[in-house]
Formats: C-alpha cells, sequence, structure tokens
C-alpha cells in the first residue's frame, strides 16, 4: 500500500515545504498594501484595507525607475560584451588548433576559482585610475571580466559538440575563420548563447557588491544600492518598503517565466555531466 | 594593434628555430582570443596580484604607494577578534549548508524530479528564492524579524510571549542568518540535483521496485550513490559560495551587532574598503584567495578526480 500511499504524502509535504518557502513573499507583497498601523498588528493576513498609496507613491515617483533604468544600461552592456568576447575566445578554443591553447585557456578559467571581492581594492584603485570610477562602465568592464571564464567554459562546450564536418565543408570552400564564425558557428548556437546571456543578465541585476564600491552617486545607483538607500532614508517605514522591494522582484519572476528553460540549463550545464 | 602583438608572438616562433608550422589560425586564433585576454589580465589578475604587493604596504589610497611595513598587516589581522569570529562565521554557513540546505534540497528534488501535476509551480516556488537578489532576500527578512512589526514577533505574540529582537541580539543574530541562508540557496542545489536524478536511467529504478525494495531502500541504496558526483558537486558550489557571503550581511544587519555576523568578504569591507585601507583589506584578500584556490584544487584533486 506504500506505492497508493505516495502521491498523498507527496503533496502533503510539498504543499507544507511550499508555504514556509513563500511567507516571506506574501507578507511582502502584502505588507506593500497595508498601513504602518495594521502592519504592527496584522503582519500576516490579508490588508483589512487596502492601501494603495505605498504602490501608488513609487510608482509615481522618479526614483524606482531611474534605479530600473541603471540596472538594466549596466545588464544590457554587460550581457552584450560578454557574449561577443567570450564566444570569440570560445570559437579559437573550440575551432582552431594553436599552440598556447590549452594554456590560454587554464589562465582565462583562473577567474572561476576566486570571487571578486579577493583584488576588489587594487580594482578599486585602477578604476580610480581610468577615470571609470561613478560611471557604468566601471561596473561593466569588472563584471564582463570576471564572468568571462564561465561564459568561455559553457560555449566552448556547446562549440565543440558542433559536427566537424561543417568545417571541413567550408575549407573546402575557402571560407575565413571569421565568415565561418560569423555564418556558421554562432546561428548553430543561439540556445548556448541564450543561456550564457541570461545568466550573465542575472548576475549583473543583482550584483551588489561591485557597484557599492564603484558607484557613489544616488543617480547612478543599480536598485540594489538604491533599494539599500532607500530603506536607510525610510528606516521603520515598512509598508513603504515592502512595496519597493516587491516592485523591484518583479523584473526577477518575470524573468524566470519566461527564461526558465535557459536559466536551468545555464545552472546545470556540465553539472551533470560532471 | 592586436595584428602587432600576434605577429610579434609568432616571430618568435619562428626565430626559435624550431619546425614549427605557424598555421593561419595561430595568428586568427590570438586576435579572437585578445579581447578576452585584456579585460582578464587588467581587471582579474592584475588587481589580485597587486592585492598580494599592496598586503606589505600602510596605504590610505592617496598618492604614492604608503609605508612598507612586511607582514604586519596579517599579523594585525590574524589577531584580531573579529577576523576570528568572521572566519568562524563563515565556518557555519558551510556546515549549515551541508547538513541543513543540501539534504533538504535533495529530499525535495526527489519529490519534484518527475512529471506529476502541479510539479512546475512547486519547482518554481523553491526556485524563487535562489534567483532573487541577496538584497531584496535581505531586506525581507530583516522585516520578518523585525522586533516590533516582524512576522517572527507575531507568531510568538500568538503563543503569547516575547520574542527577543533576532537580528539585534549579539548570541542570536547569526542563527537568525544561517536560516535565511537555507531559505536562499537550496533552490539551487534542487535544480542541480533535479538534473542528476533526471539523468538516472529508469532500468535501474525499475530493477529496484522490482527486487520489492522499498521506496527508502531505493533512495538510500540506488539513488543516493549513484548521484555522488553531483552531490560532491553541490558540496562544492555551497563551499566557493559560503566563503564570498556578503550580499545578505549587509541588507540583514551590516556584520553587526558587536560583529557578530561579519563573514570573510563582509570583514574585508567594513575593514578594509570603508576605511580605505588599502593594505590590510588587500591582505584580507590575499588569504581569501589562498583559501578559495587551495579549497578548489584540494577537493577537485581529491574528491572529484573520478567524476
Amino acid at each position: 500500500m506504500r506505492v497508493n500511499a505516495f502521491p498523498v504524502i507527496r503533496y502533503a509535504v510539498l504543499i507544507l515545504a511550499a508555504v514556509l518557502v513563500a511567507i516571506p513573499f506574501v507578507t511582502t507583497l502584502l505588507g506593500g498594501f497595508k498601513s504602518l498601523g495594521e502592519l504592527r498588528v496584522n503582519p500576516l493576513g490579508l490588508p483589512q484595507v487596502w492601501e494603495l498609496k505605498n504602490y501608488a507613491s513609487i510608482l509615481g515617483g522618479p526614483r524606482l525607475w531611474q534605479y530600473l533604468i541603471n540596472s538594466l544600461v549596466i545588464a544590457g552592456l554587460t550581457v552584450a560584451l560578454t557574449l561577443v568576447v567570450s564566444s570569440m575566445a570560445a570559437f579559437a578554443f573550440a575551432q582552431i588548433k594553436f599552440f598556447g591553447s590549452g594554456w590560454l585557456l587554464n589562465y582565462l578559467l583562473l577567474g572561476l576559482l576566486f570571487p571578486v571581492a579577493t583584488g576588489i581594492l587594487p580594482l578599486f584603485i585602477k578604476l580610480r585610475d581610468l577615470g571609470l570610477l561613478d560611471t557604468y562602465w566601471g561596473v561593466v568592464l569588472p563584471q564582463v571580466a570576471f564572468g568571462l571564464g564561465f561564459a568561455i567554459l559553457l560555449m566552448r562546450q556547446a562549440f565543440l559538440a558542433l559536427p566537424g564536418e561543417l568545417w571541413e565543408s567550408a575549407q573546402v570552400d575557402g571560407c575565413s575563420y571569421l565568415r565561418f564564425f560569423l555564418q556558421v558557428t554562432l546561428p548553430l548556437s543561439l540556445p548556448i548563447l541564450s543561456t550564457v546571456g541570461v545568466i550573465t543578465l542575472i548576475n549583473s541585476w543583482n550584483n551588489y557588491l561591485l557597484p557599492l564600491v564603484v558607484i557613489n552617486s544616488d543617480a547612478n545607483y543599480p536598485w540594489p544600492l538604491g533599494i539599500m538607500q532607500y530603506r536607510g532614508e525610510y528606516g521603520t517605514e515598512w509598508s513603504l518598503i515592502l512595496a519597493f522591494v516587491t516592485l523591484t522582484i518583479v523584473p526577477a519572476v518575470l524573468l524566470y517565466v519566461f527564461a526558465q528553460k535557459y536559466i536551468i540549463a545555464g545552472l546545470t550545464g556540465g553539472a551533470v555531466k560532471g | 594593434m592586436a595584428m602587432a602583438i600576434a605577429e610579434k608572438i609568432g616571430a618568435l616562433y619562428t626565430r626559435a628555430n624550431k619546425p614549427l608550422r605557424l598555421s593561419r589560425g595561430t595568428t586568427t586564433a590570438l586576435i579572437f582570443i585578445l579581447p578576452a585576454l585584456l579585460l582578464f589580465t587588467t581587471l582579474v589578475i592584475l588587481p589580485m596580484a597587486e592585492a598580494a604587493s599592496f598586503s606589505f604596504y600602510e596605504w590610505g589610497g592617496y598618492g604614492d604607494v604608503g609605508q612598507f611595513v612586511g607582514l604586519k598587516n596579517y599579523q594585525r589581522m590574524f589577531s584580531h577578534p573579529v577576523f576570528s569570529r568572521a572566519l568562524f562565521n563563515n565556518f557555519l554557513i558551510i556546515v549549515v549548508s551541508i547538513l541543513v540546505a543540501l539534504p533538504l534540497a535533495f529530499l525535495l528534488a526527489v519529490l519534484v524530479a518527475d512529471k506529476f501535476k502541479g510539479v512546475s509551480f512547486f519547482r518554481a516556488i523553491f526556485f524563487i528564492p535562489y534567483i532573487l537578489a541577496d538584497v531584496a532576500a535581505g531586506l525581507i527578512w530583516r522585516f520578518l524579524y523585525d522586533g516590533q512589526y516582524g512576522v517572527v514577533q507575531f507568531v510568538a505574540g500568538l503563543f503569547g510571549f516575547t520574542a527577543p529582537y533576532l537580528l539585534a541580539d549579539r548570541d542570536l543574530a547569526m542563527y537568525a542568518v544561517l536560516a535565511v541562508v537555507v531559505w536562499k540557496y537550496f533552490g539551487l542545489h534542487m535544480i542541480i540535483y533535479i538534473a542528476g536524478l533526471q539523468s538516472i536511467p529508469r532500468e535501474v529504478l525499475e530493477a529496484a521496485r522490482i527486487d520489492g525494495a522499498s521506496w527508502w531502500d531505493t533512495l538510500i541504496r540506488v539513488i543516493v550513490p549513484m548521484m555522488g558526483p553531483t552531490i560532491r558537486l553541490t558540496v562544492f558550489f555551497s563551499i566557493i559560495g559560503s566563503l564570498q557571503f556578503f550580499d545578505l550581511i549587509m541588507p540583514l544587519t551590516g556584520g553587526g551587532p558587536q560583529n557578530s555576523t561579519q563573514t570573510l568578504v563582509s570583514y574585508l569591507y567594513n575593514f578594509g574598503i570603508v576605511r580605505l585601507n588599502i593594505g590590510f583589506g588587500s591582505a584580507v584578500g590575499v588569504f581569501l584567495f589562498l583559501v578559495c584556490v587551495v579549497f578548489a584544487f584540494s577537493y577537485r584533486r581529491l574528491l572529484m578526480a573520478k567524476d
């Protein structure tokens, strides 16, 4: 009878776990609809009076939008540059035989071993000397540099899986490496480009430490810095802060809904093959 | 310029008088790799190398690199109680990740690995904390733990007692942080386990069933051993992730109260970056680098060699 009991037990365990995991989200979403007074006595339940002014004041003001635009520009530049630079490198490693290939690849993969934090102070000095402090590029370029190892690793794996006959027949036709890369490799690799793009986007969108060190004016803050600033200013006006948090979560949830396949491929890629 | 460098490297090889055939491929390959190489070297490798050299100086970041102080920064770091506390907290995060988050992730993965009604809903709920930014997650939990408004306080009130304000309590704050760590990261491991479980051949499970193995026996004797490589990989990710733990700390506690929730990176931030103590912060960075690299190499050599 164990077999028949399993579905019931499974649903029971999953529903319990889902409720526990979801409580923080639900209270945050609902908290934004409560007045401060109600929040204090009723943090968990549905609002007695649905207050729209928290959400309305944030959506109506310029700050949230400014932060989101900053994040979007930084993430957009990071994704574009990462895709260009790493697909070129991955192409060379996967499809061109050359002296020192293994060494150079291992060198670029070193970045996978340690976090940005280790060299952040010298990086800060370098960005200052280059005049990149408090600019989008000051965040974008280091993000690209640190993301290269992961991007090259995944792309090279995918490029290696392309059939070798493609290149052989292209060579017979006198096709150059550059043309082959642009007209054969890239068009055949859209899934891996999307996967790397989506993961790079999430990393950039959520990044906190690097912008914290590089960016220092409110007008240039990406949203994780903005939201901390907001929380600093509004102290314990939790209903306002919860509304703000909810609005910044929306893009992440939408991204998951639409790009789920690529997110999961990126996180498990190579993980299972070992 | 790319061309010039590539040709120069090419020339070096021809001059070496070896019968090395330099195909057109080498030049092209180097041109393709050059942008990656330049970015990576200037923004990842050089800063790390400079951190190693700055760590022997006392420098406020302006003007010439300050005074050479030898190993003094390292001595100060190792004798600083807050540093030991941070190191211990990183250790706690690793232990909780491995002993709580991973088994939980594994159990849930087993429950949602195959297709049934509602499976994508459950997967989504369990996974969303992971793609959420740490800063947002931190603020949400700061609210849940809040002494006046928080849900923890409210629930305690229903049972008729007053909960302490966890994040303001030096002895309890770190445990409150650890709970958030589990909530935030188990989803990543669950997703990796699901992928691993789905690659177990059906015949194996079928065979176990025909042999009359119970659900639990199948799990412990068949599934877990077959998932060995995947489990070792998630342990690896947990440890590397725990070592660089920072983003959640800032919105939750900022490292306080009284430095009881510092981690290596928040320590580096609060004592190196905020005070623009370039030498001292670099020493902490170098220590973190060594821990990460030594761990990564030895773990791969010892435990993942066969995977």
